[in-house]
């Protein structure tokens, strides 16, 4: 495959992620990970995980993170140079990008007919209840040999999980993972 | 420098800033950017940004991108929204470039395997826990807790693309609603 071939199948790929990916950040997870693992095989589900822990300690959404860091892995693992790696970071969060670009722009335009329009919130209706199913999947979808390694890595999950729920910083609760991480292997 | 250029300059930096500061993405930015956008500067009055936020959720992409284009175009039309979008996405894309050039050689330290051995169940939770918040939001309900229960039996477990998911639910409210519509007429 030569780069330009490479770079044409991420910016479709990408350009997938962004026009279907309804429900923001957790819910195009499931998106993301079968267009680059399962349908490209650009990177593995064990990059795939750092890539979400990395995108939960770091700044922004966590969409554009993942766009960044795949387009880089996807052309040096191809054996590309690390500038050629660039190119494709930025080519992937530009295509996650335009669909929204568009479909934002428009609906700017028609704002004040879109509000309350019975079309769309019927559209919107089964779609709404189908993100929480698309959440679960993200989380399931991670449940693996690689992420959970033994018993040791149940009850950092249980713990973890019984922390979330008492609206406790996720960044914090990272950092308790990494160290408990240190302290048990 | 004119009045637009600092207009155009504002936004760039109230996005830039909150690109650079806001973890967690989506849901956590959106009372950052109510602060930033209604509370401290008036660009928009909370009604209209309740309503335009309900938009930005049900549009695909993300939520945060999608808030920043539209409060851009209210405020200095396409460009507007351009500079807002472009604002958001430059400090990820800087922070994970470098992450992404270094963490290849990082991870094989054996402390930081250990560190992302203790890290990686930890993101398995922290996506699972707002899931029944989530679903509450949703308005899931013992009517029709079978549809996230179909969604993850086929994305999960059957390896099926989402596209065909969120194709499939919006034809299905579509069916819903001329279904109402027929009965209503009878």
């Amino acid at each position: 495959m030569t780069i330009f071939q490479l770079y044409i199948s991420l910016f479709l790929s990408f350009f997938k992620i962004g026009l279907f990916g309804f429900g923001g950040g957790y819910a195009m997870l499931p998106l993301i990970q079968y267009e680059v693992v399962d349908a490209h095989d650009w990177i593995s589900v064990a990059d795939f995980t750092d890539i979400v822990a990395v995108s939960q300690t770091t700044p922004g959404p966590i969409t554009f993170n993942a766009a960044t860091y795949i387009g880089y892995n996807a052309v040096t693992n191809q054996g590309f140079s690390t500038s050629l790696g660039v190119i494709g970071s930025a080519i992937c969060t530009v295509a996650v990008s335009l669909p929204s670009l568009i479909i934002m722009t428009l609906i700017f335009i028609f704002f004040s007919k879109l509000k309350n329009n019975v079309w769309m919130q019927s559209a919107l209706s089964v779609l709404k209840i189908a993100v929480v199913g698309l959440i679960a999947s993200a989380a399931i979808l991670l449940i693996d040999d690689y992420n959970f390694i033994d018993y040791k890595s149940w009850i950092i999950f249980g713990a973890i999980f019984i922390a979330s729920l008492k609206k406790i910083d996720p960044i914090l609760l990272i950092v308790i993972a990494g160290v408990t991480g240190v302290v048990l292997y | 420098m004119t009045d637009k250029a600092k207009q155009y300059l504002e936004l760039f930096l109230v996005f830039f800033k909150l690109g650079a500061f806001t973890f967690g993405g989506g849901y956590a930015m959106i009372p950052l950017i109510r602060n930033e956008v209604v509370s401290k500067r008036n660009w928009v009055e909370d009604e209209e940004f309740m309503e335009m936020l309900a938009l930005a959720q049900s549009a695909p992409g993300p939520i945060s991108l999608n808030t920043a284009l539209f409060i851009g175009n209210k405020r200095m039309g396409f460009k507007g929204g351009l500079v807002s979008g472009i604002a958001l996405i430059i400090p990820s894309f800087v922070i994970i470039l470098i992450i992404a050039m270094f963490l290849v050689k990082f991870k094989e330290n054996a402390v930081v395997e250990r560190v992302f051995k203790g890290i990686r169940p930890a993101v398995v939770a922290l996506i699972a826990a707002p899931l029944y918040m989530l679903g509450k939001s949703a308005n899931v309900n013992k009517k029709n807790i079978w549809i996230p229960i179909v969604v993850v039996a086929l994305v999960a477990f059957l390896s099926v693309s989402p596209i065909y998911i969120i194709i499939g639910s919006i034809v299905l409210g579509l069916l819903h609603f001329l279904y109402i519509k027929k009965i209503h007429k009878r």
